[in-house]
């Protein structure tokens, strides 16, 4: 026994010997290298083929495209384009700066960005973006909307380039704003080499943004360097950015404390009580284009019958945003007044207070609609979520305990699904009996992102199944305008009419958070809620 | 021996493909992988055409298996739905988690094993009431606080170890989630060996060598402990092949990109390729442990034979 | 080495004088009916009494000492008081659990909430008492399950060998194999009451191969204990073997790991319901309020406290409960 006593203790002076060694790596960094957190991209990192968070912001370290979304304003600025111009909302010419190339020292030119393109929309190469390429005349030919089609074209007939550095669009219909899209990762240009050399493009992407890619292991971690040569403007203030993959946002938010990361753009919501004495004020939370609501079946025939708009607007009212976004979120979502979001800023179409008095908490008013519009149907009802990504339950929960203590019945209880890919297929089977959670983040800073995906007839993300023609004509007439004001103008019109009908009830908008070292200065998430890495600075 | 070991390699190939078909049937169930790689947008009907048909997943499940179980013998695993080779990334993912394994177990045997036995030598003591108290504390708190808490002491707060395991996972860097991921089968171990020892300490051998004169630590070790192991070690030949698979929650904290993780997200994100490959290879570990267990009774116990 | 051979105390305090002759009772009860327990030296009381002509079997031997055993008597206390708050635990506390103010979030005890507030600003207390139920009936329900199914099949297999253990043992390295979050996501999503009942019978599924590899081990060794092979040199059945022999003599490893994985299912429980397959919403449970709870570890301690202390008294009891009963069905203690 003392022989296996012995052993214990050796196994344990090993352990802390090993432990203290460890304690002491993490040597042989380059100091100018910001280490940033990240997670895996769900696919491969094609411009048309990247709708999430993680990928974009490969893509926006190592891209730069037409336009950029001004980091601070959201803004669309010309960035590779010299001008975008219009006649008549419906053709385009596009002129290109002379000067860009990729860090590989391909130029960028006229076809880069036709190829590119004509790629994302083309239905066999699957890109998941390959709608936002709808309004260009000719995509119908090359993504044929049913199932198994095969297309009749291998390029947009809208897209033609006139010589290098310029090329002309046509849209299929009038899109005054269409040019404020161009921000967005999908119309990225792309280098020879990503259609010649597919998989090696793949497995090291190259791009003509102010980083270049060092080396790249899936799953992993992702280098990213200065690239020296680049033409652009908003050239790295820093050596360059290693993006590191954790399995959790709690984990990279320890290992930022621990002093062997630098960045992290998603503070875990059990974190924020404490973020700001861990952090010393080295903590961000800003607006970003995100907005989650809570939809209707408006497909059920209980839930659509005229007069339940009542309940709905009751239910709006019986939710505390207030002190759910204190209370549960630590002030990074802020109660929402409106369908978009406030990082959308005035020029994209935001303006507060749309909603009125529907999205103010009032128990009194609450319960009086509730009654006035038959009660909720079906005598209780079950909040829809997905389990397995964001902390839903955390939310849903408080606001059942919300509408049940206004209602003074316990009438709401939350119904957890497994898996998102469930939770979503159910959603968009339109198979859903009660409320369900959504939400939508903006791809582009127009109102139209919101409200014309999520609430138009028929629309591909509306899926409340809700329609309103009245609605549906304000939408159309407001993307035939050019000018900026009188498409809002329009757009809050339309709004007015969600007030009404309350298909989805708005919560709050979403903040980035984000938390950064003590060696790392100018730290700011830009609206998308991606943090604006070639502004950081080391300090010395 | 040799040809119970030749039944035994036998018996895994019937096993091998029940779980393999099984697993199949249950990814299949899961429901539409295209709806997890497209986020909160519906992917547009062409699109998931198009995707479902490169992943074969338009046609009916047997044809899918078949397929699957056709790549595999020619030792293709697939490709993931985001163009990674599942080889690849069990390539990666293995190695780390038998490291992460053989910590855990290494930290049950010798710790369990000894505050089992010494434990179980003086029943009722003081230190037999500590280790009921230390089983109790470790059955009720979750893994994810006690990861979480040494994670925030150790490694933020006295900064003795690195608090997330960075990529290659190095031995030292494994520690303390291999430590972590061991709690609750001490906890089985310690009060296994325990029982086992108290209930054997009485017995007619021991008391024998007693009387004979035999040196204490002989007793112990050679007699009180052999005897004493055989659930010990079934235990622990069933904890190998769940610690390799199920360490979710610990490879989650320590930011381990191992098979746990890699399952976890494969079974999330519905990529079968993933999630299939995985747990044949885990079904493998299960059954060459199980063997390896059942060789060990009859060295443990030589009184057990296999004909 | 003098401690081995002394009864340990919780022995000598319950059942008063420890009888000396160890191995006697097995041997004699191969023999034939055992005269031993009536032997001097047994304690006296009413249920002692030896009628005549009848033999006392090892098991009411067993049930006669747990009685005087106070580890068994205060085990089986604390249970009935659990299970009594799982049925009423209106008896506890008259607060709503389900009646919840976001405002006080987190909070610290006060007047009528004695352990304070939950990030829903939900009673704690409530919550505890009322959790009870969900998790007892869990605990309980899916050990006694996965013991019983893994204990039988484990012990068949061991007993009988051959293609029989094949078989069974096969069977249960498949069930290993499958990746708990994946069991629970098929198997539980397509019932979608949220009820108890396919949480325990899920648990049994995944809990018996656990269970049943130990009973077969241990029932490989004590199969080639000496008291076995005289028995059934003396023609004893398959039946009396097994059920005489070999469960008493086998069964304690299989006490040891099902009273521990009482605690580990009501954790695998809130796993489960955390995942959005398990228990669901009103329905209150230890589980749920500790995976609650151990995010906001840093933030209100007090949240996790009172309901993990919960879960560790009633794993503590069935702890105590599991080592009395293998003490009682121990020959050599006797």
């Amino acid at each position: 026994m003392r022989g296996a006593l012995r052993v214990g203790s050796a196994f344990f002076a090993a352990t802390a010997v090993a432990l203290a060694a460890a304690g002491c790596g993490g040597g042989g960094q380059d100091p100018s290298v910001v280490r940033a957190s990240w997670g895996d991209p769900q696919n491969p990192v094609e411009p048309a083929n990247t709708t999430d968070v993680q990928g974009g912001k490969v893509l926006d370290l190592a891209f730069r495209g037409l336009k950029r979304y001004n980091p601070r304003t959201a803004v669309a600025e010309n960035m590779v384009a010299e001008s975008v111009e219009s006649p008549d909302a419906r053709n385009f010419t596009v002129k290109i700066k002379p000067g860009w190339s990729f860090s590989n020292g391909e130029k960028v030119t006229a076809r880069s960005f036709v190829d590119a393109w004509n790629y994302g929309a083309l239905v066999s190469n699957r890109q998941l973006g390959a709608p936002f390429f709808s309004y260009v005349e000719g995509y119908e030919d090359v993504h044929p909307e049913g199932a198994g089609a095969k297309p009749a074209a291998r390029t947009m007939r809208g897209l033609k380039v006139e010589d290098e550095l310029t090329f002309t669009v046509r849209l299929n219909q009038k899109f005054g704003l269409w040019p404020e899209m161009l921000g967005y990762n999908a119309f990225l240009p792309l280098p020879r080499q990503f259609f010649t050399d597919h998989d090696a493009w793949l497995a090291k992407p190259v791009g003509n943004g102010p980083y270049a890619v060092q080396s790249y292991a899936k799953g992993g971690i992702m280098r990213l360097r200065r690239w020296k040569g680049y033409p652009g403007p908003d050239k790295a203030e820093n050596g360059g950015v290693d993006l590191q993959v954790y399995t959790d946002n709690d984990t990279a938010y320890t290992d930022l404390m621990a002093g062997n990361l630098d960045l992290v753009d998603d503070v875990p919501a059990s974190q924020l009580k404490h973020v700001q004495k861990d952090l010393r004020g080295r903590y961000i939370n800003q607006p970003a284009g995100i907005i989650q609501t809570l939809s209707f079946p408006m497909y059920d025939k209980d839930w659509a019958k005229p007069g339940v708009e009542k309940v709905r607007r009751g239910i709006s009212m019986a939710i505390n945003r207030p002190a759910i976004t204190r209370q549960i979120f630590r002030g990074t979502r802020t109660p929402a007044t409106d369908w978009t979001a406030m990082a959308l800023g005035e020029h994209g179409g935001y303006q507060a207070g749309l909603c009125g008095t529907a999205c103010t908490y009032d128990p009194a008013a609450a319960r009086k609609l509730v009654e006035e519009g038959g009660g909720i149907p079906g005598g209780s009802m079950k909040v829809t979520y997905n389990a397995d990504t964001g902390s839903h339950k955390l939310w849903v929960d408080a606001l059942c305990n919300s509408v049940n203590r206004a209602l003074g019945r316990h009438v709401c209880d939350g119904s957890p699904m497994g898996t998102f890919a469930d939770y979503r297929s159910k959603v968009s089977a339109k198979k859903m009996s009660g409320p369900f959670r959504a939400g939508w983040q903006m791809d582009y800073p127009l109102i139209q992102t919101f409200l014309q995906s999520q609430y138009f007839t028929g629309a591909s993300s509306n899926d409340s199944g809700w329609s309103n023609k009245e609605f549906d004509g304000l939408v159309s007439r407001a993307n035939a305008e050019s000018d900026v004001r009188r498409v809002n103008d329009t757009y809050h019109r339309a709004e007015r009419i969600l007030a009404r009908e309350m298909p989805a009830i708005p919560l709050w908008y979403q903040n980035g958070s984000g938390g950064y070292a003590d060696r790392v200065e100018h730290v700011a998430l830009n609206p998308f809620s991606v943090p604006v890495y070639d502004q950081i600075t080391i300090k010395d | 021996m040799g040809r119970y070991v030749i039944r035994r390699l036998l018996q895994m190939v019937p096993v091998f493909i029940g779980a393999t078909f099984l697993i199949f049937v249950m990814v299949y169930a899961l429901g539409d992988p295209v709806a997890a790689l497209s986020g909160d947008r519906a992917p547009d009907p062409a699109t998931a055409a198009q995707i479902r048909r490169e992943l074969h997943l338009d046609e009916p499940l047997w044809q899918q298996y078949l397929q699957y179980m056709g790549q595999i013998f020619t030792g293709n695993f697939g490709t993931t739905f985001d163009g990674l080779q599942v080889l690849d990334k069990m390539g990666t993912a293995f190695p780390v988690t038998l490291r992460l394994t053989a910590v855990a177990i290494v930290a049950e045997i010798v710790v369990g094993v000894t505050l089992g036995v010494l434990s179980g030598l003086r029943r009722g003591r003081l230190l037999d009431t500590g280790v009921l108290v230390l089983t109790l504390v470790v059955v009720s708190v979750p893994t994810f606080v006690s990861g979480y808490v040494l994670q925030y002491l150790l490694g933020v707060k006295w900064g003795w170890v690195t608090p997330a395991v960075p990529i290659g996972a190095p031995l030292d860097a494994l520690l303390l989630p291999g430590c972590v991921l061991a709690l609750v089968s001490l906890a089985y171990v310690t009060r296994l060996t325990r029982t086992s020892i108290a209930e054997n300490a009485r017995a007619d051998y021991v008391r024998t060598a007693v009387a004979k004169g035999l040196p204490r630590r002989r007793i112990v070790v050679r007699h009180l402990l052999r005897n004493s192991l055989i659930p010990v070690v079934t235990f622990i030949g069933a904890d190998i092949g769940s610690l390799m698979g199920g360490a979710v929650v610990t490879e989650r904290i320590f930011n381990v990109h191992g098979v746990g993780y890699e399952l976890y997200q494969g079974i999330v994100r519905q990529n079968s390729p993933t999630v299939v490959g995985f747990v044949t290879v885990l079904v493998i570990v299960f059954l060459l442990a199980n063997l390896i267990v059942d060789l060990l009774y009859a060295v443990l116990d030589p009184r057990i034979r296999y004909a | 080495m003098p401690e081995h051979e002394r009864p340990e105390p919780f022995r000598t305090a319950g059942s008063g004088t420890p009888l000396p002759a160890v191995e006697a009772e097995t041997m004699g009860g191969l023999a034939g009916p055992p005269e031993v327990p009536g032997a001097p030296g047994a304690p006296q009381g009413s249920g002692v009494q030896p009628a005549a002509g009848r033999a006392r079997s090892l098991w009411s031997d067993a049930w006669h000492d747990l009685r005087r055993n106070p580890v068994f008597l205060v085990s089986g206390l604390l249970i009935v008081f659990f299970v009594l708050i799982a049925v009423w635990p209106s008896l506890l506390t008259s607060t709503d659990p389900l009646d919840c103010d976001i405002t006080l979030s987190q909070e610290g005890s006060r007047a009528g909430h004695p352990f304070g507030f939950d990030t829903q600003g939900c009673d704690v207390f409530a919550r505890t008492v009322y959790g009870a139920r969900a998790s007892v009936a869990v605990g309980v329900c899916a050990t006694a399950g996965a013991a019983l199914l893994g204990g039988v099949l484990g012990g068949l297999a061991g007993f009988f060998g051959g293609w029989w253990d094949a078989l069974l043992s096969r069977i249960a390295d498949m069930f290993f194999a499958i990746p708990m979050l994946l069991g629970g996501l098929v198997f539980l999503s397509v019932v979608p009451s949220g009820s108890v009942w396919p949480v325990v019978g899920f648990i049994v599924l995944l809990g018996w191969p656990q269970l049943a590899r130990i009973a077969r081990g241990s029932v490989l060794t004590v199969k080639q204990a000496d008291f076995v092979q005289a028995a059934r040199a003396l023609g004893a059945g398959n039946t009396r073997l097994l059920l005489r022999h070999l469960a008493p003599n086998a069964v304690a490893p299989v006490i040891v790991v099902a009273t521990i994985a009482l605690g580990t299912y009501i954790a695998l429980e809130a796993t489960l319901s955390y995942l959005g397959v398990g228990l669901k919403p009103p329905t209150v449970s230890w589980g749920i309020d500790i995976s609650e709870a151990s995010k906001q570890i840093r933030n209100a301690p007090h949240m996790l406290l009172w309901p993990a202390g919960a879960l560790s008294l009633t794993v503590l009891a069935f702890i105590m409960l599991g080592d009395a009963v293998r003490d009682a069905l121990d020959p050599k203690l006797r």
